[in-house]
Parts: C-alpha cells; structure tokens; sequence
C-alpha cells in the first residue's frame, strides 16, 4: 500500500488498479483462512460424526450464555467495522474514530469473556493435558471435544488478537489524517479481514456451544 | 468494490436481523427436533455468514470475480469435508465381508 | 498490416539494468524489483537443493550394500526424511514458481512487476526463516518420521525435532501462500493492454493454476502439523487411538495438501515445457487452449484423489474406488499436454539446443511417471507396490525426470535474459547428457526392484536385490556430476561469456521484447498487445481459408 493517500505505487497503473488488486488480494487471503480454519472443523466434524453422545455430553460444560454474549459482541463489532468505513466514505473523522474505537474495545471484551471462559476449563479440570479429568464413561472422546475446542477457538482467538492489533494501527492513522473519501482502502480491508474472524465465530458458536441441549435431562442454560 | 455508499440503515437493520438470528438459535437449540438441531442451527448460521457477507463484506455489490473467489473457497472446503467423511461413514458397509470393517 | 509478433534486431546491451542499477547488500536485500526477488531465491532453493542432495548421496552409498553397514537404522530413518521434507517443501515447490515465476510473470504480461512487490521480499524472507526452522531440527539430528510425519509415530512417539521441522515447513508454505496469491492478482489485474487471457503464454496458465494450488491448499498442511505440534506438546488426543482418536484422520488432512502439492511441483514445469516446445519448434502450441484448460483442470482434479494414497490403510473400500476412477480422470489433462506438444513437433521447425533437449527429456520421462501413476492408481496392482520402490521410481521420474529437468531447461532457455550473457553450449549440451543418463540409470532399476518387492525405507535388503541397487547408486553419481556442471558453467558465463542480446533463441513472448538483462522498470513503455501468443508465423499464412481464430480473437 502507498505511503501518502493520494500517492500511487510506482507499478500500478491507475488508483482503480491498485483497489482492485488489494481487494482481490484480501480475498484471495481469506480463502486461505477458509481453508486452514477448514482442517479443524473437518476434524471436529469427523469426531462429532464418530461421538455424538461424548460431544454433546462434553459441550454442556461450555457456558452458553457467555457464548451467546461473545456472538453478539462480535456482530456489533462487525457493526462498527462498517459504520467506521462510511465515516471515511463521507469524510467524518471524528466518527471513524468513534467507531474504530468501538470496535477495538468489542474486540477486547470478546477476549475478556474468552479468558473467562478458559479460566473455568482450567478450574474444572477440562483441559486437554495430564490434569484433564472427566468423569463418566465419555471421558476419553470428551477429551477430544475440549482439544478441539480450545484449538479452534484458541485459533479464533488469535485471529481477534491479530484483528485487534490491525484496528489499532488503522486508528493511529485515522488519527494522523490518513483516511478520506478519496481512499480508505486499508479500512475496507480490513473490515473484510475482521467481518471473516466474525463468521468463523458464527459457525464455531452452534458447533461448540450448541449441540445436545435439547437432549432430555437438561433445563434452560 | 462498492463505489456507491451503502447507508448506514441498511447496516443497522442487518445488524438486528444478525441478533435476532442468534437469539433463535439459542432457543431453538433448547427445542428437541432430533436430527433436525444440526440441520437448524447450521442453516441459521449459513443465514447469518450470508448476511455478513452479502452485505457487511458488500459481496453484493461486489464483481464477479469476487463471487467466484468466496465460492470457489467454500466449495474447496466443501471436497475436503465431503469426501473425507464420506470415508467415515462408509467404513462400516463392509461389515460381515470377511476381514473387513 | 500484419500482426506478426517483430523479431527484435541486435541491440547493445544497455547500460543500466536491474543488475547493476543499484550496488550493495542493502539494495538486494531490501529489493522489492522482482527480477532481483527471483534471484534471491535462486540462492535459498540452490542450498536446499544441494543440502536435499547430500542426504541422497548417504542413502545411495548405504544401499550400494546389501547390509545396513553404513549407518544406524535410526540414521537411515532420518537421512530420508530430511531427503524428502528439504527436496519437497525446500526445492520442488518453490523452485520454478519462485525463481523463474518470480522473474518471468510481470515480464510475460508486460508489467513493471507483481501486484505486491514488497509481500514479495517478504515472502522470501518468510521461506528462508523456514528454512532456518528446518536446519535447526537438521542440525539437532533432523526428524525420523518420513516426509510423510505420519502419526501416531510422528506426534506421540518419535524422539527426534518434529515441532522444529513441521514449523519450518509450516513457515515455508505460508511464503508459498503469499506468492501464489501475489501471482493471483498480478495476472487477473496487470496484464498489459491488449493481452486478453487466450492470449497469454502458457506458462501463464501453468503459473496460475499453480497459484490456485498454492492457496487453497497449504493451509489444510499447515493446520494440519499445527495439530501434530499440539498433539505432542499437549497430548490432545486427536490422532491418538488411546483417546478415540484416529491417525487416518491425519493421512486425509496431509494428503489433501500434498497431493495437490505435486500438482504444485509439475505444473510449473509443465508450463516451461510449453515456452520450450514452442520456441523450438518455431510453432504455435498445438491445442493452446486446451493446454491452458488442461492447467486448470490439473489444479482440480488434483484435489480430488489424495486417497490414492492411502489404499491400505482402513480406508473404506467404496472411498478407494472413487478416489481410483478419480486419478485416472487427472491424468487426462496431463495425457493431453504430452499429446499437444507432440502434436507441436510435427512439421515444425525443430531445433536442438539444451533448453530443447531437457524439454524432450521432459515429455519422455514425465510420460513414464505418469504411466507408473496410473498403474499405482490400480487398486489390485497398488497392494502389491504401495511401500515399494515402484513408487519411488514413479515420482522421481516426475519429480526429477520432470519438474527439475523443465527447470534446468527454463534456466537454461531464459539465462540470457536474466544475467544478460549466453552459457557455453557444447558444456550445456553434455551437461544434459549426463543428467539424461545418470537419472535413468539411477531410477530405471527402481521400478524392478518395487516390482520385485523390495520395501521403500529401507537400509537393508536381500542380496538379489544388490545388482540393481548397485546400478542405482552409479547413476546417482552420475547424476551429481550432471547437476554440478550447469552450476559451474553459468556461473563461468556471467563473466566470460558472450553478451546475450534481447531475444537470441529468437522467440516470441513480451519478455524477449526488451534487453537483456532488463531494467529495473522492465519496459520503456507499457506494450500494447494485439497479436496471439506463438506467433511465429503469421496467422494468415497457417490458417486455412474458413478456419476460425483462436479463442476469442477477431478474425
């Protein structure tokens, strides 16, 4: 990406090209998530398919409230994403960042609660380790429901880290003028990147947190 | 990408169909439809990648190519996912064949 | 006016290219021009190359006996493993993409260079930290588990670096992500005026079909070793069978990266191949636009059949038989190509320079891989040979009677652009020679013994067998003197040879329409294309009165 705003990289030959590019690009990158985020939910689903009775049994230890929460932090945050790339569309600096703000802080309150939750895994004992200890006859698949969960969401949740740390940047930019209606690429951009990390967390929400509630012998979570 | 500004009431009321989604799910998780559960909270979850997509990722007013991109990576992870546990599933239709399973 | 593609008449070399038109460490190491990128990777794959070589030299010498004298079994695990993670992971993918895709693409479609020149250098920093990874878990004794990492062995018992060596591949392949990704966008967004996408060269086409490999499939490798790593630092379980879990789930994830990964190795040099044929043959590529479909239909088809692999494991049988009818569906597109070039032979203008002769080394050794695939692909005939040195036999004679020969053809046929100087053509001729005999002697003797039984991986073996894996190693030595005589010559040529001009074979292509070497901008002024690729004759003298143009052209 060019230095200044209004400056062009030496090998483009147009500011269309140069969008197009960076667009297709990000794009072309997030297929790349798709398919590294793809290689757990394939094992989840393999062992899912193989134990459906542990996986359920396992996923009632999640709080299901706390995911909910987290679900619906981060479709805010996706909110602000786009509300910070009209600010830059319609030029208004102080509402971009107002939202850039917002979706930081979103950011940091999923990651809040997600060390919440993890701190209760590691209080009862549920994480895959010498200490794991699980009682009832699922024990053994039960662990490997705990071990997908915390690679998959420990991904998810570097992922967020990741996201964060972008959103910082682009506020200090924001702050220093970069962003006009003449180019905020590297909002949009970014805001592909972060509205991703938010559908991975939509499908990993119901998958984890979701399954075998309705199976008898359970109240309202 | 998407030259024309999409207002931020479009944005808004996605973002109330993005909770109301989630909190049908959540209830709906608690009802028992027996297999239908997966297939529930699954389409519930496609219904909301789809919002985002379509309209916070402004796939909509996106070109083609893009369209071809976001597919063609789902279905990638669709042959993953397919043909693998489709290996799973039909491991056990050998049964009673000597010396498989 | 005829659309005929101009040869281009001598011109002096210019005074200020991309070589000399900066000095110092700082401006290579900091380069984000392309050209110099491709030439910082030469550097990094021709280490790995040698490093991967060296392990093969100790296999060779230990399986010139019967008995397994030279070194240990447990060092016999680890000098093939770190054979094949360095020659797959640190040669094979990167080298034609990075180093001849590197250089070529922008040049080819009239750009001044990739979409992402500094995620360029950057990619190449990333493959080298990876390879740093990997020569730390080389230098700490280097990993026993086999290219393969299967598991439980890789992730629960093995006693060597596994974490260091997967991280480096791990780290590796992300380079890889990024140039696939960077080639992606440069050829749908950075083609010059004109240059229509049945237009392009089809080492285009081979390189984006590559790109499309390259991204959608190394990330299942990489989350795939993440979950090896985390298996052995944690014991999650999910390739343990004392957890439930199971290690063929592992083999699915490996394979549906590495599968596709040698679609990844031989494309490329299927698209160098294409140049070569053409240019010396004076003719238009038989069939190009089935060549270019046959490209995209490699990368996939190539996702689909990665169970071939795993036949003999407890894979289902009704899973085997499809991914069976599957490969030999991919090697239609490949049928094709080896069909077209011949095709492309006949009635043309051939002549034999070393850039032809590996290309003709190419076609003929690739065929016999891929036939040998074919018959792997068998179900019956695979439980007899899976294990055996008939499988080795049969990727090597694509692996290296293929993708490296394309790359010494291509190194040969485009040195003139890139160092500005000719190599020695009778050195390079017989430089090709001894390549030619020593591979087939190395490997021709493989296919007997797998066939005859003898087990791949293995240091010690009936002494029938001894004959064969004697011829075997004699050839491999040939073939290193072979490989050593091109490092020696075109290093001698960047000073003492002929100055090259901008297009000496001569031939068609955007990139023999500028000096040799380049400058840093690689065009004067952006071209404006309006005539077809290969056009080494005119259109109106080879068409026929009523015969339509190539795809989507004008009449």
């Amino acid at each position: 990406m060019p230095e200044a705003p209004s400056v062009l990289a030496h090998h483009f030959d147009d500011v269309e090209q140069q969008r197009g590019a960076g667009t297709l690009g990000m794009w072309v990158f997030l297929v790349t998530e798709v398919m590294f985020f793809g290689g757990l939910f394939l094992s989840y689903t393999i062992y899912r398919v193989i134990y459906p009775d542990a996986f359920a049994d396992a996923s009632r230890h999640l709080d299901i409230t706390l995911g909910a929460v987290n679900t619906a932090v981060l479709i805010c945050s996706s909110l602000t994403v786009v509300l910070a790339v009209y600010s830059a569309q319609v030029g208004n600096r102080t509402l971009l960042l107002w939202f850039l703000l917002a979706t930081i802080l979103l950011g940091l309150v999923f990651l809040g609660i997600k060390f919440t939750e993890y701190a209760h895994k590691f209080a009862e004992h549920h994480v895959p380790g010498s200490d794991f200890v699980y009682p009832g006859p699922y024990a053994q698949p039960a662990k490997l429901f705990f071990s997908l969960y915390f690679a998959m969401t420990g991904l998810h949740a570097l992922h967020m880290v990741i996201g964060i740390g972008v959103f910082a940047v682009l506020f200090v930019q924001a702050w220093w003028n970069r962003f006009s209606p003449a180019y905020y690429t590297p909002l949009e951009l970014s805001g592909l990147y972060w509205h991703f990390v938010d559908i991975v967390w939509i499908f990993l929400f119901p998958l984890l947190y979701l399954i075998g509630l309705h199976l008898p012998g359970i109240g309202h979570g | 990408m998407a030259e024309h500004i999409i207002p931020p009431k479009t944005y808004v009321l996605v973002f109330a169909a993005l909770l109301a989604l989630t909190y049908t799910t959540y209830v709906v998780a608690f009802i028992d439809l027996g297999p239908w559960n997966v297939v529930a909270a699954l389409a519930i979850a496609v219904g909301k990648a789809l919002l985002v997509a379509l309209f916070f990722m402004h796939l909509r007013h996106s070109p083609k190519l893009t369209w071809v991109v976001a597919g063609g990576g789902l279905f990638w992870l669709g042959i993953l996912l397919a043909l693998t546990v489709s290996d799973y599933l039909t491991r056990g239709w050998l049964a009673g064949v000597a010396g498989k399973s | 006016m005829s659309a005929v593609a101009p040869i281009l008449p001598t011109v002096p070399p210019p005074r200020e290219h991309y070589l000399n038109a900066n000095y110092g460490i700082r401006s290579w190491l900091l380069t984000t021009d392309h050209k110099r990128i491709a030439l910082l990777y030469l550097v990094s794959v021709t280490l790995f190359f040698f490093l991967g070589g060296a392990f093969a030299v100790m296999i060779r010498l230990e399986l010139l006996t019967p008995q397994g004298d030279l070194v240990q079994a447990e060092t016999y695990n680890k000098l093939f493993s770190m054979h094949g993670i360095i020659m797959v992971f640190f040669f094979l993918v990167p080298v034609i993409p990075t180093v001849l895709g590197n250089f070529l693409v922008p040049l080819m479609i009239g750009a001044r260079d990739l979409a992402f020149p500094r995620l360029n250098l950057a990619s190449w920093y990333i493959f080298n930290l990876g390879g740093v990874c990997l020569l730390w878990s080389v230098l700490h004794g280097g990993v026993d588990t086999g290219w393969t990492f299967y598991t439980p062995y890789s992730s629960i018992y093995s006693n060597t670096y596994v974490i260091a060596a997967a991280l480096g591949i791990f780290i590796a392949g992300f380079s890889s992500i990024l140039t696939g990704l960077n080639f992606i966008v440069t050829i749908h967004f950075m083609r010059a005026p004109g240059l229509t996408w049945f237009r392009l060269p089809l080492f285009i086409w081979s390189n984006y079909a590559n790109s499309l490999i390259m991204v959608l499939g190394t990330p299942v490798i990489a989350v795939t070793l993440l979950l090896v790593a985390l298996e052995r630092l944690f014991h999650i379980g999910v390739f343990d069978p004392d957890y439930g879990g199971d290690p063929v789930l592992f083999q699915h994830l490996f394979w549906f990266y590495s599968h596709p990964a040698v679609y990844i190795m031989v494309l490329p040099a299927m698209g160098v191949t294409s140049e070569l044929i053409a240019t010396f043959s004076r003719k238009l590529i038989f069939g190009y636009t089935f060549v270019a479909f046959a490209s995209v239909a490699i990368a996939v088809l190539g996702f689909l059949v990665w169970g071939h692999h795993m036949f003999v494991t407890s894979q289902s049988m009704y899973s085997s038989m499809i991914f069976s009818f599957l490969s030999y569906a991919v090697a239609i597109p490949s049928a094709i190509k080896v069909f077209n070039w011949t095709a492309t032979l006949y009635k043309g203008s051939v002549s034999y320079q070393t850039p032809m002769l590996y290309a003709l080394g190419f076609i003929g050794l690739f065929t016999i891989g891929g036939m040998t695939g074919l018959f792997l692909a068998a179900l019956g005939v695979d439980i007899h040979v899976t294990d055996t040195y008939f499988v080795i036999a049969h990727f090597h004679y694509i692996m290296v009677g293929g993708t490296v020969m394309a790359y010494l053809g291509g190194i040969h046929y485009w040195w003139p652009k890139m160092s500005g100087r000719m190599y020695p053509e009778g050195w390079a001729k017989l430089g090709a020679l001894i390549i030619f005999v020593g591979f087939n002697l190395t490997f021709f003797p493989q296919f007997i013994l797998g066939y005859l039984g003898m087990p791949r991986r293995y240091y010690a073996y009936p002494e029938e067998f001894q004959v064969l894996n004697v011829m075997s190693s004699a050839g491999a030595s040939i073939l290193g003197v072979g490989y050593i005589l091109p490092m020696i010559y075109l290093i001698w040529s960047m000073r003492y040879g002929p100055v090259a001009e901008a297009n000496p074979w001569p031939s068609t292509g955007l990139e023999w329409r500028t000096p040799s070497p380049p400058p840093t901008h690689n065009f004067a002024e952006t071209p404006v294309v309006t005539w077809d690729a290969y056009e080494f004759v005119p259109p109106e003298k080879t068409r026929t009165a009523g015969q339509s143009p190539p795809h989507g052209q004008p009449a």
